[in-house]
């Protein structure tokens, strides 16, 4: 049986649940593909898509059956498969059928459901689970259609507003001067000063923007090369400026010291021996770790705490002016999928009642020739054509105008309405 | 792209106007304008797609249109034959032109990596500075159009020199529009050289690209119109 096209997404998200109730219910690659292969054997869903990641746990799906009851056994289905009790869950569960899943979805994709407004990493995410569930054959054509236009939200969001463009840590405040310095960072060299957890919290973000090289330097050679390992970078030795220095674009510091460890006349020998290279500084320690003058020196560009402090707030100001626009974006999609899934169903629709009708054409002919046994068989033939040329003229216009009228498939909000009216078999039931 | 068709159109409204001369339109200011705003047009696209980058678009080109709006603004001559034209001729213009072109170009991107460079040093970030191109891609952008200059002005002038020497029998006499043009090469190289090595490179060259193109203004200016007697409008 053709169905009407519902929609429903069940899960559980940082505002919902603690993350012992989310680590819980998490999936990895194997689980998600085996959930999604149960769900669509035991006749739950007929298109799933598992979307996984710290801080959410969605299940996207296209039930068989209309009833708006899919998201019960979509539950029960959930707390059953992660052994966890159904009461637990139930308070941390939420589920949207049709147009608000769609929005849903478009609304994470954008970052807008995401714990740092506009993050850029969810769109990485929700792409990787589509690209997996479609490579599984778990999707069909409606998730995949709100999946690829789930993405080009998330693009759109991203290139049209500034809600993903502007940095969000201080650690990345800093990676994104540089890149305004630099452009891409593929091809530079960063020097980090001191292995502690800000240290660790910009060479991760070096690393997503493609940084060429690291270089580690800490007073406690153990654990620089701890951290050297881990992002595959360099250890240099504590104190040996005169080289350390000739090489990095950026250098990145954050040393507990009373004093500055780098003086500007140290900064100024180093940019002579290097041609003057523009050289970018953060200056991430407290007290400062470079004399406040090296700023002055030519080609020195030096940020500290406060500067990048600075651009976080100013920028976290921007990102939530910048909501109503994305939302502007995400619901524009919203009305275009939508009306994407009511013509195909209306097309559909249209499809069906032809089959219908030709069905009760054929029937009745049938029936009523019996009692007209003066007609040749040429002539009950002819009959025949007749009425079904009737039909077919009845259908072309408006399967014509469903087809080419955008405006029109828009006014038809209730397809089922009209399913109901013309093909329900009342009378036989 | 729309940038891309409007080239095409130009350049068919460029070809008529040649038609109609039997050489570069050259001789009034506005062919010249004219010329020279395509031309800028054009090496701005062939530098975005060498390097891939479309983000100094929306600074660059509503200088490139600027161009175009005074070129419009410039008296248009009736358009009466000269006494000079040939292949030798047309090259040495568009050429010429095309160096001017370049040079301005550079001096936009220099424009733009000045201001940029303020404001990253003092920290003052206003918005603006988030969608500006990295100061890297505009110096890279701006030595390669100086290259392009460079270049075409040489060839440019050799070829005028050829083409004097084919019309008059001797390659020199004296045109205060010469000297000029060998200081434009000479600044422009000094640039070139500058912006690759020590001590200069940065803001340092980039006042240096500025000031190189004041250079050319002037001689585009006054040198042109007051001194020079066969180069009115280029």
């Amino acid at each position: 049986m053709a169905s009407l096209m519902e929609i429903v997404i069940v899960g559980l998200n940082h505002r919902t649940a603690p993350v012992e109730v989310r680590e819980r219910v998490s999936y990895t690659a194997e689980q998600a593909s085996r959930a999604a292969s149960e769900l669509r054997s035991r006749g739950i869903l007929e298109e799933t898509l598992v979307l996984s990641t710290c801080n959410r746990s969605e299940v996207y799906g296209v039930p068989p059956e209309t009833s708006h009851e899919s998201a019960a056994g979509l539950s029960s289905f959930l707390s059953e498969f992660h052994k966890v009790q159904p009461d637990i869950l139930s308070v941390s569960l939420y589920h949207h059928y049709d147009r608000q899943a769609v929005r849903h979805l478009f609304r994470v994709s954008a970052g807008l459901d995401s714990m740092m407004l506009g993050e850029a990493e969810i769109l990485g995410q929700v792409r990787e689970a589509y690209k997996f569930a479609y490579e599984q054959g778990a999707t069909g054509p409606v998730l995949n259609r709100m999946f690829q236009a789930a993405l080009e939200v998330g693009k759109r969001v991203r290139s049209e507003t500034e809600l993903g463009t502007r940095p969000m840590s201080v650690a990345s405040a800093g990676v994104k001067l540089a890149e305004r310095i630099f452009g891409k960072l593929a091809q530079r060299t960063a020097l980090v000063l001191g292995a502690g957890t800000i240290s660790e919290q910009v060479m991760l973000q070096l690393r997503d923007r493609g940084i060429g090289q690291l270089l580690m330097m800490n007073r406690s050679m153990e654990r620089a090369k701890k951290l050297a390992t881990e992002f595959h970078g360099m250890v240099v030795p504590w104190g040996e400026w005169g080289d350390a220095l000739r090489s990095p674009d950026v250098i990145v510091s954050s040393v507990t010291a009373a004093e500055p460890i780098l003086e500007r006349a140290i900064l100024e020998r180093a940019m002579s021996a290097r041609g003057n290279r523009a050289l970018f500084i953060m200056d991430l320690g407290l007290p400062r770790n470079i004399e406040p003058a090296a700023a002055e020196i030519y080609n020195v560009y030096l940020y500290n705490l406060d500067d990048l402090g600075g651009i976080v707030q100013q920028s976290r100001a921007m990102r939530e002016n910048e909501v109503p626009r994305a939302e502007s974006i995400v619901d524009e999609h919203v009305g275009k999928f939508l009306s994407w899934q009511a013509s195909v169903e209306l097309v559909g629709l249209v499809d069906e009642l032809r089959a219908r009708l030709q069905h009760e054409r054929t029937a009745f002919i049938r029936e009523r020739m019996e009692t007209m046994k003066h007609l040749s068989a040429q002539d009950r033939q002819h009959m025949e054509t007749l009425m079904g040329e009737l039909l077919e003229k009845l259908l072309l216009e408006p399967a014509e105008r469903l087809r080419g009228e955008k405006e029109l498939r828009r006014k038809i909000q209730n397809v089922e309405a009209l399913r109901d009216l013309f093909l329900s078999n009342r009378e036989k039931q | 792209m729309l940038l891309a068709l409007g080239l095409v159109a130009h350049y068919f409204a460029l070809l008529e106007r040649s038609r109609g001369l039997h050489t570069v339109p050259y001789h009034d200011l506005y062919g010249s304008m004219s010329l020279f705003g395509w031309l800028l047009a054009l090496t701005y696209l062939a530098l975005e797609f060498y390097h891939q980058q479309r983000s100094v678009g929306a600074f660059a080109v509503p200088f490139i249109l600027g161009f175009f709006l005074i070129a419009h603004l410039a008296p248009a001559d009736r358009l009466s034959p000269t006494v000079a034209h040939g292949v030798v001729f047309a090259l040495h213009v568009t050429l010429s032109i095309l160096a001017y072109a370049a040079f301005a170009l550079s001096f936009v991107l220099s424009v733009i990596y000045l201001a940029e460079e303020r404001l990253l040093r003092s920290r003052k970030l206003s918005n603006v500075v988030w969608r500006l191109p990295s100061l890297e891609l505009l110096e890279r952008m701006s030595r390669s159009s100086v290259l392009v200059g460079v270049i075409s002005i040489a060839i440019g002038t050799v070829l005028g020199f050829i083409w004097v020497d084919r019309l008059t029998g001797q390659y020199w006499f004296y045109d205060p529009k010469y000297v000029i043009t060998l200081v434009v090469l000479f600044l422009y190289l000094l640039y070139f050289q500058l912006a690759r090595s020590t001590t200069w490179r940065g803001a340092r060259a980039s006042k240096l690209c500025v000031f190189n193109f004041i250079v050319v203004v002037m001689s585009f200016t006054v040198v042109n119109l007051y001194l020079s007697h066969s180069h009115r409008y280029f």
